[in-house]
């Protein structure tokens, strides 16, 4: 470790490897340029694509630009260079569904709808339960593009799965394909703040949602243009969602930061129903050396307002 | 005369009493469809029970179906013309009607299910060749294509004996059939034409009647779902159609018969040759069904076990045996005896098919749903059920009765049974009998016969 410290003469040539980069767009916020920085002798501590912990001056941290969000055409190419990777840790997990209620304010989802869904699991009689939350998996091979007649919903070169919401003919036949059930339907015309209502069309934002379409977890790429994090990543208290870039191979719950391929190695991580094929863009580690039994978490859905919707409808 | 008889007894007529209620009480229920799907329209499909795990329902099922009875077309006017069997002849248009209209809801049906009709047209501006849908689009608008040639084609003849027979049919029919058959004026290069134009229409039907059901089923064996993932499915589905299709021509037979009169044109020979060939495409689709849950039943993997309780002993136990029972087993036994192939009992068995037939496509769709990878979490209580709405069953019924309307009013426009051809048939009878006549002759008194053609002319 004796390059913990690098000094900031050498910052020029490892400025790519910056994980700030990690949540810019197509632009790069940080290439080299003639400005002369005058440094502010604060450090800050990031980590380096090969794993090292670097010390830099907080001067040459610069915001990353705020992009606008493309809308259906843009939002078809994914964002250069990247793919976007999900990390969840089961061991974290106590059901307590802030990723989901910030993720149903944020997409402004309707009664009935969540996209991340949180399962109480229990493989087998002798097994022990655990909770296990679900997002869009971004599959490599997914089912649901593979069956899309109208190209509504499609692949990006960063990974992401998105839906062209001014496009789908509502057949349903994605939600039928995906093995994880992870997509859910406008049944009824969204209820939206005005704002959002005539705000043009982004698959990025999934917004505004239409009646008749589908939606599900888009990733949060608009976040990701904003350089933030998903908003169930930094809902989440327990950390339990890591959000990264597999080929900068580091993952962030916002608190703690991986290098991806060690995270995976060190606590074994697995995808979901690896035997279909799909090879989804989410890993999960399981659910070992546990932060909380799994009965809290069942108070935690005693409080739950989907529970109290159930009685009504 | 002989053909005297067969014009008064097979051109068009007016409905009777039973005939105009029968014609109110399908209207009136394509009216209240009607008032359903206006509500579908403005308030979207939250006025129909689907949930997001229940994503399809009884119009995807009653979809199966329709495509299912128009298979009919294929079987009795295609492979049984093509296999020489001449006593399926008057049974060619009913059953070429009963295709046409079953695949034209099938198509206003699937249209009904979307989420967003208004942007149809996507499908043809964006339409990509990977999805399944776009093989069903392309091969039912094809069947659709074909069977209306089928029947157009083979009417020609009949249309010109309507032009013919002027002062006997109405004055509005007669002008339907001026403008759909005044060029044909029965010359020979036009018989030709017409002939090998039916031929050709009758090897490509097989194929793309095939190909309609076998995809239709693809929509679901292409997922991965418990109940659905299966390589038995296409084979599966295309021997329930022949099943399904053949009892609707049963059903149809005896109605058109009763009302009609018909007993000297559709006899009982008809039904009994109906009776068992239902009876061995019944033991077709009994065997396909043991394959589809015999198999997975010995394995029990973890998520067709759910499924499969649920089928066997669960919520849809009822349905299922039901379905197994009156549907298949029950009809074998029945039209296994002679009396059980007189027109009655082959009615009525014709009629627990066809429903069996319906509600089997129900039993294909809605427990597979039911029974997702992973649990139903987080959803509201009536997400986990399914019982579909008025509207649901109104527009279902809708779509029922407008098909049965098409073949109605199909039926009082033009001949049900195909006049020329039984003609033509009556003359080879008369001369098979002659012919025979001849060669009892022949052994007895040695006298020099003519070939049957000479005998004829």
């Amino acid at each position: 470790m004796k390059d913990n410290n690098v000094s900031s003469s050498t910052l020029a040539s490892s400025r790519r490897s910056f994980l700030g980069e990690l949540f810019s767009g197509n632009e790069n916020p940080f290439a080299v340029s003639d400005e002369v920085v005058q440094e502010t002798k604060e450090k800050v501590q990031l980590l380096s694509v090969e794993g090292y912990v670097i010390e830099i001056d907080k001067a040459y941290l610069k915001p990353v630009p705020d992009m606008s969000v493309p809308l259906t055409v843009d939002g078809r190419k994914g964002i250069e260079g990247r793919k976007f990777v999900m990390v969840i840790d089961l061991s974290r997990c106590k059901n307590l569904k802030k990723c989901q209620s910030a993720c149903n304010k944020m997409h402004f989802l309707g009664e009935g709808q969540n996209w991340i869904k949180v399962h109480a699991m229990k493989d087998a009689e002798h097994t022990a339960p655990y909770w296990q939350p679900t997002t869009c998996l971004h599959c490599d091979e997914p089912p649901c593009v593979k069956v899309c007649p109208v190209d509504a919903t499609f692949k990006r070169s960063d990974g992401i799965v998105l839906i062209d919401n001014e496009r789908c003919i509502g057949c349903r036949f994605c939600m039928a394909a995906c093995p994880y059930s992870t997509r859910v339907f406008n049944w009824e015309k969204p209820v939206l703040p005005t704002a959002v209502e005539n705000s043009a069309y982004s698959p990025e934002t999934s917004c505004p949602p239409k009646i008749g379409t589908v939606s599900k977890c888009d990733f949060c790429p608009d976040m990701v243009r904003k350089g933030e994090l998903p908003h169930c990543v930094s809902a989440c208290p327990n950390g339990v969602f890591f959000f990264g870039d597999i080929n900068e191979d580091a993952v962030t719950n916002g608190v703690e930061t991986f290098q991806f391929h060690e995270l995976i190695r060190d606590r074994a991580g697995f995808r979901l129903m690896e035997d279909l094929g799909t090879k989804p863009s989410v890993y999960y580690l399981p659910p070992v050396n546990r932060m909380f039994r799994f009965e809290e978490g069942l108070q935690e859905s005693e409080n739950s307002p989907v529970t109290k919707e159930e009685s009504d409808s | 005369m002989i053909q005297e008889k067969l014009y008064e007894d097979l051109l068009p007529r007016k409905f009777g009493r039973p005939g105009k209620i029968w014609v109110t009480v399908l209207v009136a229920i394509c009216v209240v469809a009607a008032i359903a799907y206006y509500r579908q329209l403005k308030y979207g499909l939250s006025v129909t029970a689907m949930r997001d795990y229940m994503s399809w329902g009884i119009y995807i099922s009653n979809f199966v179906f329709f495509v299912a009875i128009s298979l009919v077309g294929s079987l009795i006017s295609a492979i049984l013309q093509l296999t020489q069997v001449r006593w399926s002849t008057p049974l060619t248009r009913i059953a070429e009607m009963i295709a046409v209209s079953a695949i034209i809801f099938a198509a206003l049906i699937i249209i009904v299910d979307m989420g967003r009709p208004d942007r149809f047209m996507n499908v043809l501006i964006y339409g990509r060749i990977q999805s399944p849908i776009l093989w069903d689009v392309i091969v039912i608008t094809t069947y659709l294509a074909l069977g209306l040639l089928f029947l157009y084609i083979a009417l020609l003849p009949d249309l010109a004996i309507i032009i013919r027979q002027k002062g006997k049919v109405e004055a509005w029919v007669y002008r339907i059939a001026k403008i759909l058959g005044s060029f044909w004026k029965g010359t020979p290069e036009q018989w030709k034409l017409q002939k090998s134009s039916i031929k050709i229409l009758t090897l490509t039907i097989i194929p793309v009647a095939l190909a309609i059901h076998t995809v239709t089923s693809w929509l679901f064996a292409l997922t991965y779902r418990a109940g659905w993932d299966s390589t038995n499915f296409g084979a599966y589905f295309v021997s329930g159609a022949f099943l399904v299709g053949a009892a609707a021509v049963v059903v149809a037979m005896y109605v058109f018969r009763k009302f009609y009169s018909l007993q000297d044109y559709i006899t009982d020979a008809h039904f009994n040759n109906m009776g068992k060939l239902v009876v061995m495409l019944a033991l077709l689709y009994l065997y396909f069904n043991l394959n589809e849950y015999m198999v997975p039943a010995f394995k029990m993997k973890k998520p067709e076990e759910q499924h499969l309780r649920a089928l066997f002993t669960g919520d849809f136990a009822p349905l299922f045996w039901i379905v197994i029972i009156m549907g298949m087993i029950v009809p074998i036994i029945v039209m296994l005896f002679p009396a059980g192939r007189k027109p009655l009992p082959m009615f009525l068995t014709g009629i627990l098919i066809v429903v069996g037939a319906w509600l089997k496509r129900f039993l294909i769709v809605m427990p597979t749903l039911l029974h997702p990878f992973l649990p139903m979490s987080n959803v509201p209580d009536s997400y986990q059920h399914y019982f579909p709405t008025w509207e649901e069953w109104a527009i279902t019924a809708g779509s029922l009765s407008g098909a049965l309307l098409l073949v109605t009013l199909f039926a009082r426009i033009f001949p049900i049974i195909p006049i020329e051809e039984t003609i033509k048939e009556r003359r080879k009878e008369e001369l098979a009998s002659l012919n025979q006549e001849y060669n009892e002759l022949d052994e007895t008194k040695q006298i020099i016969k003519p070939t049957p053609h000479q005998a004829y002319k």
